[in-house]
């Protein structure tokens, strides 16, 4: 016999006691598939007949079966499932998870199970119970169809089980061998002068027998609602079944075409909305037109799953863990959508918000609810736009992702409740949900397949972000850690850059580009050229126009009358040169470092650094003069030291000692000061870009840093002084002489009192033997290390000890988070909804929290 | 890391005896945390100087000591190594203790009088507090000099400097002088190097024998000598009652173990009371507390027989930890701990765990967030989650006025992102109302004055009627 099933399915065994259940599963489906109840007993007992812990093996088996098909696995459950109330669990569970239910029937001849009883020796049990079994099979077995089970096969001997076959068909709904590429077209109704247009927009032509196919083989997807309100149905529905029958067009049914189809088989409904007109039309249009119309809706299915899982269309749309499965339930939302039960000020229903809360990855298209513009949220269209109410008809080409679409020739039918105005900004919907980031994630990025984020970590990201982030809606980007070079093994340096050199000449890198390191605040800029755009493409609608953020997401300016400023200014900078011409854009996302340090780290400095300094030199003052005058006194006796306590010392030895630990501290005090100045004005402020890391369309990683550099010199720099380029040169690792320089002109840098360079390989991101390399390594000078490791640490035995430190726990972060941030750039060109980019934002600052010495 | 001790008048070179340091040796011991150094400065006749030098070794502070596990207690910029903090009281200790004791086998009589002495001690982190200064050490006897300088001379607008040197001249026996270096230094400096027991009280109370009972300011210097241990300065305080049980010329206010005198009831205390009331009224049997910090509300409502479900969120994990601490979650009988969901959330992400209860609580907490954000957090709760009642509280801005510490605008707390006077807060209210079908009554909680108002505001909201079905 051969036994369909769908690919996608709820099974139950069901048969007497010793008929082969077990065996026949597990012979004909994967062993990960079949759930047995002996199995769970055994899980919960050590003994799988012991029938006393029946009821919690049940809970788990049933728990582990919803989990199964949570994730769209097929299940068979593996017991007799005699009782009424047994299947009706798995009944229960399959209509729960709308999914089909199968029923495998074993329903062996009454001897030939007492045999195999008898034969089972110690698992025998009486020949009552296998009797029991035996009518209680017999009785249930014609009725199973009535149930509830959609597919029943019964085997009848063990030659039928033998030779059963078991064959897995694929969903009706399943078309993922379709690649298209498609072009959705919304509701029509009737509207099909306006679908001519349309179509013929798109590219596609007639054939010699008047059907439309596109030259190219694209193929058009109709998301039903044919019918109703419009003036030529029988038109559109012609044109549209020819379609599809010649396979240039798919289509899914809507509610209208479900209430035609009603109709056509007899049944009473009412001709409001504009139904009269469709009856009248079709009654003329003859009985064949009515007997094809009639099977062409019926052969409808509620959705189609497209190019490999990607697309989806459903007439009202359709929720994420509905994609795929086949039930009434189902089938009644793509129609009809989901609604409260309450109606509106109109008295239209109102409707849940699937696609607020949709996070599926497949591109859903559809239609149903009229809208006056393609409204588009977490990666679903509804394309709607009222052409029947005076609005437009649109197609949305797949996969490119545009819509097309042509004005309604005039209003034909007066819409209950108006088309939402166009021109004002729709509040965004897109709310992030705590499902969104909370526990553990998993990230997928282009850089690196996965990255796994703790619960801790994440834990502590959601109260960063919450207490202190900026609207996430800003939030495109975070900036990476950066690592430093390895220590250096040269005498009185803790970082060198032959280090840095020597990291990327072993990673297969031969040019890298030396750019001065400023000392100030990482500042990440997005600026809108218009609040249009920002309520356009960020969905902020406060009319604000970008954003200064801190590497944690925060307002770098608690003053937004600053930020405003500061925005403008480099507006007007990019205005100037021509960028946004030049880059046909209307956004940009630049990361900077904003000078200077003290403007952001001013509570740092009067907490700490700057009393370190002033306890240091007016302490180490007082010591070397009370040591001096030790010094100076001639009666003191002076005997080696043994170094046991209490032991005698040289106080010449100690003076020199005090002497150099005061001239750190003067230095260490002349190295925070580079970096202070006072910030009357936006005018002391100094800003300097040095990546350009998005705009409209386009990210920048793959660009080399000297591009970004020059690019930045052009738009950025020499026009308004608070925004300036970066000196950076380039070093030939492999090549002595151009290390020399490249090291000399680090030195020029650092003796000045400069923080020191970051090292970055010629092209933002590179890879070595397939896995990316660290994008930035960072060498730091001699002095500016004062503030790190304290004033002393170039002191005798001090470096020594500081040059031990593991730096693979930084550079793998420094790693994940960089994948993290280009990927939430990519993602934010690539309009992708804001869940998909926050969850990268969000990634970073929990990595962050991530416990790693501060110092690095 | 430096201090002096002068000894002035005549043969003063005997204050090597009584340090039982050589004046003409420069000796150097080895302690835990670093090296001291013991010398002259000047010895003649009529005065001679002791000179006590630290040097912390400032790699050891930040990393632990060598081989240690983990890292230090401090950072590697750190002031530690240049000002006098516990370290110097340490070493004092280690190495003149037999001065301390007030014995010296040679000169003991000398030990035992009053000698014309004078202490310097280094960087003493006052953090600008001159006024306690004075308290202090004037009641020992001391005539005092401080040296104060400016933060950094380079940026005057940063302020004072947090340290002094300060001088004490004065008539007294040399180990009272140490025994008050040693227990002073630490009431200004709080930050301790070493982990405090409960030995620490007997250790005070020794060195303080002599003097500490009759000190004016006992208890502001028993206070800040243990610091954030409060169970430790409330024993020593008691122990040292106990000897001197009368005259405690102390004002009312300094005290620390409770006096009974008019009982008045803090401000959050009525706040939680009226919100828990304003539940109960409400007829909830389910309760969302949202920002419960350490579960004060929660533990109120938690024994409200009428409430059966209490979920407790917080935005902070350590927050949510101490809470179950401070609620004995460990030990709770199933009868409350059933009743009982802490977890962790965020105002400004919707989410499911918050369907579905009769009430929800928002006590001081709408001020923490930024203001650009409350829209988002309106949604969240009102739109989503959609409690029946809701009830809000928040600092009534006007009420400032009666705080004399909040200049100018200052708000009540550093974490505060606005504060909302009547007007504002009841606008607010109107809008959430009309937005979210809500009707609101209007709370006032705590102390009324007749100009400001009270000094926190709050509102029930209240859901209406769902809209009729279709």
């Amino acid at each position: 016999m051969r036994i369909e099933i769908p690919e996608f399915a709820l099974i139950a065994m069901i048969g007497a006691t010793s008929g082969g259940k077990t065996t026949f599963a597990h012979k004909r489906f994967k062993a990960t598939e079949v759930l047995s109840s002996d199995f769970f007993r055994a899980m919960v007992s050590d003994d799988e007949n012991d029938q006393t812990v029946s009821k919690d093996a049940f809970e788990l088996l049933y728990s582990a079966a919803d989990k199964r098909l949570d994730h769209m696995k097929t299940t068979v459950i593996d017991a007799t499932n005699l009782q009424k109330s047994a299947r009706q669990q798995v009944l229960d569970l399959a209509r729960r998870q709308n999914v089909h239910s199968v029923a495998i029937v074993l329903d062996l001849p009454e001897k030939e199970l007492m045999q195999r009883n008898k034969a089972r020796a110690e698992r025998s049990c009486p020949d009552r119970v296998v009797h029991s079994h035996y009518t209680s099979l017999q009785r249930c077995v014609k009725h199973l169809k009535k149930e509830g089970f959609r597919f029943v096969y019964v085997l009848k001997s063990q030659d039928e089980i033998d030779s059963a076959e078991i064959v897995r068909t694929k969903l009706w709904n399943d078309k993922r061998e379709l690649h298209g590429p498609f072009d959705v077209i919304g509701d029509i109704h009737g509207c099909y002068d306006e679908l001519v247009m349309l179509i013929e927009k798109l590219g596609y032509v007639r054939n010699e027998s008047g059907v439309y196919r596109h030259p190219f083989g694209r193929q058009a997807a109709f998301l039903g609602d044919l019918c109703d309100r419009g003036p030529k149905n029988t038109e559109v529905l012609r044109l549209v079944m020819d379609m599809v029958r010649s396979g240039s067009a798919v289509a899914v049914p809507g509610n209208h075409d479900v209430k035609l189809l009603k109709y056509l088989r007899g049944k009473n409904v009412t001709m409001t909305h504009g139904f009269d007109v469709t009856v009248s039309q079709l009654e003329a249009a003859g009985e064949d037109f009515k007997k094809e119309t009639a099977g062409f809706i019926d052969s409808l299915v509620s959705h189609y799953v497209l190019d490999d899982g990607k697309l989806v269309i459903a007439h009202a749309g359709i929720k994420q863990e509905y994609i795929g499965r086949g039930s009434m339930r189902v089938r009644d939302f793509c129609l009809y959508g989901e609604t409260t039960g309450e109606s509106d000020e109109y008295g239209l229903p109102v409707r849940l918000d699937w696609a607020a809360d949709y996070r599926g990855r497949a591109v859903v298209v559809y239609g149903h609810t009229p809208q006056s513009q393609v409204q588009s949220l977490n990666g679903t269209y509804c394309i709607d736009t009222g052409c029947v109410f005076g609005g437009s008809l649109t197609a949305f080409r797949y996969p490119e992702r545009e819509c097309v679409a042509v004005k309604a020739l005039r209003q034909y039918y007066e819409p209950v409740k108006p088309l939402n105005d166009p021109s004002a900004p729709d509040e965004p919907k897109d709310m992030l949900t705590l499902g969104d980031i909370g526990g553990k994630l998993y990230l997928q990025t282009k850089l690196m397949p996965s990255i796994n984020i703790h619960e801790n970590n994440s834990a502590a990201a959601l109260e960063i972000m919450s207490r202190y982030a900026a609207d996430p809606h800003w939030l495109i980007y975070l900036p990476p850690t950066m690592s430093p070079c390895k220590t250096s093994e040269l005498d009185g340096f803790l970082e060198h850059p032959l280090q840095a050199f020597e990291y990327y000449r072993n990673h297969g890198v031969t040019k890298v580009v030396c750019e001065k390191k400023h000392m100030g605040s990482r500042a990440v800029i997005v600026l809108c050229r218009n609040e249009e755009t920002a309520a356009k493409r960020f969905r902020v609608t406060d009319g604000s126009r970008g954003i200064i953020y801190t590497r944690t997401g925060r307002q770098f300016f608690t003053d937004k009358a600053i930020q405003d400023d500061v925005l403008g200014r480099l507006d007007s900078v990019l205005t100037a040169t021509g960028f946004w011409e030049d880059f046909k854009t209307d956004w940009v996302c630049l990361d900077t470092e904003l000078m200077p340090w003290s403007e952001k780290a001013q509570e740092l400095l009067e907490k700490q650094y700057a009393p370190v300094g002033r306890a240091g030199r007016d302490g180490l003052t007082a010591a070397t003069k009370a040591i001096r005058k030790l010094c100076d006194r001639r009666n003191v006796q002076y005997e080696p030291p043994e170094g046991t306590s209490g032991q005698n010392f040289d106080p010449a030895e100690l003076l020199a000692e005090f002497e150099l630990k005061k001239d750190s501290i003067e230095r260490y005090v002349g190295a925070y000061r580079e970096y202070c100045w006072t910030v009357q004005s936006v005018d002391d402020l100094r800003i300097a870009p040095f990546h350009i890391l998005a705009a409209e369309g386009q990210t920048f990683g793959n660009m080399a840093h000297t591009w970004h550099m020059e690019t930045i010199r052009r738009y950025c720099a020499g026009i308004d002084d608070i925004f300036m380029a970066t000196d950076y040169v380039t070093v030939d690792v492999t090549s002595d002489e151009s290390i020399e320089s490249g090291v000399s002109w680090w030195l020029s840098l650092t003796e000045i009192g400069g923080e020191g360079m970051v090292v970055k390989p010629e092209i933002f991101t590179t890879k070595y033997k397939g896995e990316i390399i660290q994008p930035a390594v960072k060498c730091r000078g001699r002095e500016y290390l004062r503030i790190i490791y304290g004033p002393e640490y170039l002191m005798q035995g001090n470096l020594k000890r500081l040059k031990s430190r593991s730096l693979s726990r930084k550079r793998s972060l420094a790693l994940r988070e960089f994948s993290l941030g280009m990927e939430s750039l990519d993602r934010f060109v690539a309009d992708e909804p804001l869940y998909r980019v926050h969850e990268c934002v969000f990634g970073v600052l929990a990595l962050e929290s991530e416990p790693v010495d501060p110092r690095l | 890391m430096l201090m002096t001790i002068t000894m002035k008048g005549s043969h003063t070179q005997e204050l090597g005896y009584l340090l039982h340091k050589n004046p003409y040796r420069a000796q150097r011991f080895d302690l835990s945390f670093g090296k001291a150094y013991v010398f002259y400065t000047e010895v003649s006749d009529s005065r001679t100087t002791a000179a006590l030098l630290l040097d912390l070794d400032p790699i050891d502070l930040a990393r632990g000591k060598l081989g240690a596990k983990d890292g230090g207690l401090f950072d590697y910029v750190n002031d530690r190594p240049y000002v006098s903090s516990s370290f110097m009281s340490t070493a004092i200790n280690r190495v003149f203790s037999t001065a301390m004791n007030g014995k010296c086998a040679k000169r003991q009589e000398l030990a035992d009088s009053a000698l014309d002495l004078e202490a310097v001690i280094y960087n003493l982190p006052v953090r600008g507090d001159k006024e306690l200064v004075k308290e202090v050490f004037e009641p020992l006897g001391y005539e005092i000099t401080m040296r104060e300088s400016i933060l950094d001379e380079r940026f005057a607008q940063w302020g004072g400097s947090l340290y002094i040197d300060l001088t004490l001249r004065g008539k007294l026996k040399l180990c009272d002088l140490l025994d008050h270096i040693y227990v002073l230094i630490p009431v200004f400096d709080k930050q301790k190097h070493y982990y405090m027991s409960e030995e620490e009280i007997d250790k005070l109370l020794r060195h303080g024998e002599r003097w500490l009972q009759a000190h004016p300011k006992k208890n502001t210097i028993i206070r800040r000598y243990f610091d954030m241990r409060r169970s430790y300065a409330n024993k020593a305080i008691e122990r040292l009652l106990e000897a001197i049980p009368e005259k405690d010329t102390e004002s009312a206010e300094e005290q620390i173990t409770p006096v009974q005198q008019e009982k008045r009831i803090p401000l959050n205390t009525q706040r939680l009371e009226a919100v828990k009331n304003a539940v109960v009224q409400s007829g909830a049997a389910s309760v969302l507390d949202i920002g419960c910090g350490e579960g004060r509300l929660t533990s109120l409502l938690l024994r409200e027989r009428q409430i059966r479900k209490v979920t407790a969120a917080d935005v902070s994990v350590s927050v949510l930890e101490r809470a179950k601490q401070k609620l004995n979650l460990d030990r709770m009988q199933p009868y409350l701990s059933d009743k009982l969901t802490l977890m962790q959330a965020s105002l400004l992400y919707k989410d499911k765990r918050f369907e579905g209860f009769d009430a929800a609580c928002v006590v001081e907490v709408i001020e923490h967030i930024d203001e650009p954000r409350i829209p988002l957090f309106e949604k969240v709760l009102f739109g989503f989650a959609k409690p029946k009642t809701v009830i809000v509280t928040t600092p009534n801005k006007e009420y400032n006025d009666n705080y004399p510490t909040l200049e100018n605008g200052t708000l009540r707390h550093k974490d505060h992102r606005f504060e909302w006077t009547r007007p504002q807060f009841k606008a607010w209210c109107c809008h959430i109302c009309e937005e979210f079908g809500y009707t609101a009554a209007y709370m006032e909680i705590g102390d009324v004055d007749d100009r400001c108002g009270t000094p926190t505001q709050g509102a029930v909201f209240t859901l209406q009627k769902e809209r009729k079905d279709v």
